[in-house]
């Protein structure tokens, strides 16, 4: 095959994969002793991005999906930044399916009893070119699984990948098995889009160790209320959303808490540590529930009748969690190559697994066309990630999930901010009012910060936010 | 607060197409010396239940498929995860 030099035209059995089709359970019919130039696995937003690129190169793509259909297995927060696919799909903005135009987000911090917000709104995020957007995923991901099957990728529900198959004599990648009968998938090159526990990148060998402290447990409930109820509580015009990121609501779990809005319901929940979760002995939807209770949270989610209750991993580790992203014949990407963004206020997954599975595509799509698939001509994927902002975002916040975890704060700095400004607005006449520095140095000391770690920890958050 | 929301009404939200094979199993023995039997409070859908001889009892029918019980548990091979067969398992709607 190392003659090939651009993608060859389609042959008629390439074009008409017809073992695909789900209830006949078989995936027999090979070409070429490759049933397809690549499979991709998982039909999450990572894997729909690469399919679509390599489908648009003309090159035979299957798509496999657990999932009865793209999107069903999968929950997150609340907000997507569709912007990414600019470059990919232009014109996204006439049917992606969106449930309201973020234009307010606020970060909180809270104590038990207490909460702070920073909360900033713009009328500008709800008109073109918007910023984020709240959207179910299982509308979401079926919907981008959707662009690549118009592009000619075939998706193949149901499926589950359960092994890599490799070339007895050289032991590259060069294929999956699954759970059909006769379900060995032979390709050229295998994406693994498989998600935060990806068994592929695992069994490739390409995690070095696994260590759970790079995990949080996301869980969430989405409570029924009307739309206008919705946009009366959090100030919105119809087709606008809020966005609610909170700090010190996990009861000194590291973590940290979010509330969403969507057209008629309300996502709210808690995304904690896996380890000191463990160590807690706490049952997970507690948290949720007493998020629900604290005095800031309460109004606004009263009377949201619960209609799904659902609970997912995230790798938080960001770059310093990161496998080896290729290897002969497999290129690893989204969740599954811990490429999700989570810092605190910042829980971008579903951009930056559209930006490394179109980054995979590509690379792939680059290997074919040289004839080889080898992990020195799938190399510029990690050349693409660096140039994109996939991997410089991951790089200029790579100190963030350290810091935000951090106990101080989790549980100093949130009480230090709020006894100020309690401090600030309290009035105690006939006693006059103490001086901001006093009150700053008398909160520090309450809270067991001394002022050597809060100028560090203000230096390390000015060199990794700044 | 919402107690009206029992463990049983949030489990009930969610809808389950059970496969016919348990696609997690657990290993009952390696499970009685364990010291932390942190799934038992991890697991976000309640499957892992203390039995009065110290062991763990699991089913695996209302499961979400997300991973904990396997990372928190540091008793190698009293855990194997598996995903369930294709189609089956946890399906959402609005998340
Ligand atoms: C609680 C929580 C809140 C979050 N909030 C946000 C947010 O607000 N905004 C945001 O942008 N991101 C958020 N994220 C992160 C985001 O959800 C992920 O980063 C993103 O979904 C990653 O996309 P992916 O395509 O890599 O993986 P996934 O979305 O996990 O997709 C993987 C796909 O592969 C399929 N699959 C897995 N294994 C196999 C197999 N063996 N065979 C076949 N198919 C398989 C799965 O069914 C799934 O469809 C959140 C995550 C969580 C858990
Ligand atoms: S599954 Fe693991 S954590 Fe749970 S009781 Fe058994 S050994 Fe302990
Ligand atoms: S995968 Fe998640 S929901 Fe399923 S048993 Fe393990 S911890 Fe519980």
């Amino acid at each position: 095959m190392s003659d090939i030099k651009g993608p060859p035209p389609l042959n008629e059995s390439q074009r008409s994969l017809g073992y695909v089709v789900p209830n006949t359970r078989s995936l027999q019919s090979e070409h070429d002793g490759a049933s397809c130039d690549v499979a991709v696995v998982g039909a999450g937003p990572a894997g729909s991005a690469a399919a679509l690129v390599l489908a648009r190169d003309g090159w035979s793509v299957c798509l496999l999906e657990r999932g009865s259909y793209p999107g069903s297995k999968n929950m997150y927060g609340g907000v997507i930044y569709p912007r990414v696919l600019d470059g990919l799909l232009p014109n996204w903005r006439e049917d992606m399916p969106v449930q309201r135009w973020v234009t307010r987000r606020a970060t909180m911090v809270m104590t038990e009893t207490q909460s702070l917000t920073l909360d900033y709104r713009t009328s500008a995020w709800g008109s073109p070119p918007y910023n984020g957007a709240t959207s179910f995923r299982p509308e979401l991901d079926r919907w981008l699984a959707g662009k690549a099957v118009e592009a000619g990728a075939v998706l193949v529900e149901a499926t589950t990948a359960t092994g890599l198959l490799r070339d007895p004599s050289s032991g590259a990648i060069c294929g999956v098995r699954t759970d059909r009968p006769d379900g060995d998938l032979r390709a050229r090159i295998v994406i693994a889009c498989d998600g935060v526990n990806s068994f592929l990148a695992k069994e490739a060998g390409l995690y070095k160790n696994l260590d759970p402290s790079n995990y949080t447990l996301g869980i969430k409930e989405v409570l029924s209320l009307p739309s206008k109820t919705i946009e009366d509580r959090f100030g919105l015009s119809p087709g606008q959303g809020a966005d609610f990121e909170i700090l010190g609501c996990t009861g000194g779990i590291p973590g940290g808490g979010f509330l969403y809005t969507n057209l008629d319901s309300l996502a709210v929940g808690v995304v904690v540590r896996l380890p000191e979760l463990a160590a807690s002995a706490r049952r997970p939807e507690e948290l949720v529930t007493e998020l629900k209770a604290h005095p800031g949270i309460a109004p606004l989610v009263r009377d949201g009748e619960l209609i799904e209750y659902s609970a997912h991993l995230i790798p938080e580790g960001g770059l310093d969690m990161m496998p080896e992203l290729v290897c002969d014949g497999l290129l690893v990407a989204g969740d599954a190559a811990a490429m999700c963004l989570a810092a605190g206020i910042w829980l971008e997954g579903v951009n930056f697994a559209i930006g490394s599975g179109a980054a995979a595509g590509e690379a792939a799509s680059q290997a074919l066309a040289s004839g080889s698939s080898n992990a020195r001509a799938l190399a510029g994927y990690r050349d693409r990630l660096e140039s994109n902002f996939v991997l410089a975002d991951h790089r200029k916040l790579r100190r963030a999930p350290h810091l935000v975890l951090s106990k101080r704060m989790q549980l100093s700095y949130p009480q230090l901010m709020c006894n100020l400004m309690e401090g600030v607005f309290t009035v105690e006449n006939p006693s006059p009012k103490p001086g901001l520095t006093k009150l700053v140095l008398r909160e520090a000391k309450r809270s067991g910060v001394s002022l050597t770690e809060l100028l560090s920890d203000a230096w390390t958050a000015f060199r990794t936010f700044g | 607060m919402d107690a009206g929301v029992s463990f049983e009404d949030r489990m009930a939200t969610v809808e389950f197409t059970i496969a016919p094979d348990a696609h997690i199993v657990v290993d009952g023995d390696s499970c009685r010396g364990c010291t932390t039997k942190a799934c038992i409070s991890a697991c976000p859908a309640g499957l892992f239940v203390p039995t009065s001889d110290g062991g763990v009892l699991f089913n695996y029918e209302q499961c979400f498929e997300c991973g904990t019980c396997y990372m928190v548990c540091n008793v190698a091979g009293a855990i194997t995860w598996n995903y369930p067969l294709g189609g089956h398992g946890v399906s959402f709607h609005r998340s």
